[in-house]
């Protein structure tokens, strides 16, 4: 009986799992909108405005490294709009024929901050000071796939900073885990867009602006293998527009 | 090569000290609930299986809570001895001790109950010491249950990956294990260094699945001849 009974629960779950998993596609037309993990925030209040003037149109949006999307879309994911961090991942995928030329588009600029937990003890005023002995760690985004990570590269290379601080870098996968490191206080400082670090005001604490970098503009373009060319347009233009650029810029975001 | 070649070396140094820790452990507390009848105990049980049947990214949140630096034993251990074990290859540890420590436990409990108790009244009979028991009598008896449930241990602290990453993060040459570098890898579009990575991981493990069967096949075909 007992027996009898607890096939019976698994059942009844993988059942109510099926079911309204289909409920949930029951939306009209989905937009799946691959961005890099800084517009996390910014992008859900955007795709979730842009849903509804837009009936029966469902956002789907994908947050993660701008590398680790680009390799995804790379790979065959359905994705409709891209939008990178950098313009050096934009890049490769427009040699990589991934995506439409003629769509891509500047929509924001941002800069880069270094942070520390907030209440920190720790002498840190910028790159420059971290330096000292008592600091052990510090998280950035891995160069390699991380574009927050490639400008701090790049700053720190220009400043003469990179090869000694190397040891104490903690590399995370995309910008929101450095951030997330840093509020937690596993680190003792990082570094992040100024925008994610706008997102946990009351847990880290902004003590310098990087400087030496290129400006950094965000791309979005529509992504070759859509099926949905039209509606991935309308987002683009959505994004550009007077209400998506106050959207934006309520999260900190600058104009291109 | 030593792009390979370090997290390798890495993974079976880490999957190596979980092994060994998740087996004290795991045959203390199998031996424990296996014999000593006391309130609670198949809690504790499942307390002790949880790891096995939880999500790994879940674990890794309670040890980031736990042994974080802010967290209730880990703020403790950085004030008092000024060590924390996030980002540490004895971090990764850890993670992969949680997680393999339900396989050793389960073989090694359900091996012992295997242990007819009069063998062990006898041996007391005889004169042995309650260790004298454990180690001559309880404790061989158990043993092919045992290595069993240890080479699973092994083989899952190798693959860790979810609780590894909260906890140790990935940081090349110091706790980026096998699978923490084919995900690096892979998510770097680096597709020629995955398939070598790839490649590695499935020849070792080959190589460990061939050997452990061949060990406890031996020691299978001694015990029948006895």
């Amino acid at each position: 009986m007992k027996r009898v009974l607890i096939v019976g629960l698994v059942v009844v779950l993988a059942l109510v799992g099926t079911f309204s998993m289909n409920e949930a596609k029951a939306a009209d037309q989905e937009l799946l909108v691959s961005a890099a993990a800084s517009l996390t925030n910014a992008f859900q209040d955007v795709g979730q405005k842009f849903a509804g003037a837009n009936a029966g149109v469902k956002f789907v949006p994908n947050f993660a490294a701008s590398g680790a999307l680009l390799q995804q879309i790379e790979k065959g994911a359905p994705v409709d709009v891209f939008a990178s961090a950098d313009q050096k991942t934009m890049d490769q995928a427009n040699e990589k024929k991934l995506i439409l030329p003629e769509t891509r588009k500047n929509f924001v600029s941002n800069s880069m901050v270094l942070i520390v937990p907030a209440g920190s003890k720790m002498p840190i005023k910028g790159p420059q000071d971290l330096l000292a002995k008592e600091v052990t760690k510090v998280a950035l985004g891995n160069p390699d796939s991380v574009p927050a990570g490639r400008y701090t590269q790049e700053s720190l290379k220009n400043e003469g900073l990179w090869e000694k601080l190397s040891p104490k870098f903690i590399p995370g996968d995309n910008v929101r885990q450095v951030l997330d490191y840093v509020s937690r206080g596993e680190v003792d400082a990082g570094f992040v867009f100024a925008t994610d670090a706008a997102t946990a005001k009351d847990k880290v604490q902004v003590v310098a602006t990087l400087t030496k970098h290129q400006p950094i503009l965000y791309p979005v373009a529509v992504v070759a293998g859509t099926q949905k060319k039209d509606l991935a347009q309308r987002f683009i233009a959505f994004v550009l527009s007077k209400e998506g650029q106050e959207i934006l810029a309520k999260y900190g975001f600058g104009k291109p | 090569m030593s792009k390979s070649l370090i997290p390798l070396l890495l993974t079976l140094k880490v999957a190596g000290f979980a092994t060994l820790a998740a087996f004290l452990i795991g045959v203390a507390f199998a031996f424990l609930l296996a014999r000593v009848r006391f309130p609670g105990r198949e809690w504790a049980d499942a307390l002790l299986t949880l790891p096995l049947v939880m999500p790994p990214t879940v674990m890794g949140y309670y040890l980031i809570v736990v042994f974080g630096r802010k967290g209730w034993i880990g703020q403790w251990l950085y004030e008092t001895l000024g060590v924390t074990l996030m980002f540490t290859w004895q971090g990764a540890v850890l993670a992969s001790t949680v997680v393999s420590l339900p396989l050793v436990f389960k073989a090694a409990r359900s091996a012992f109950e295997g242990v007819d108790p009069n063998l062990e009244r006898a041996a007391r009979t005889l004169g042995f010491s309650e260790a004298g028991v454990f180690f001559r009598v309880s404790l061989p008896l158990a043993w092919r249950g045992i290595m069993a449930g240890t080479m699973l241990a092994f083989a899952r602290a190798m693959g860790e990956f979810g609780a590894t990453l909260m906890v140790a993060g990935n940081l090349p040459g110091k706790t980026q294990t096998l699978s923490l570098a084919v995900y690096e890898a892979v998510q770097a579009g680096n597709d020629q260094l995955a398939m070598i990575l790839v490649l590695i991981t499935s020849l070792v493990c080959m190589v460990i699945l061939v050997s452990s069967g061949r060990i406890l096949k031996i020691k299978y075909l001694k015990e029948v001849d006895r």
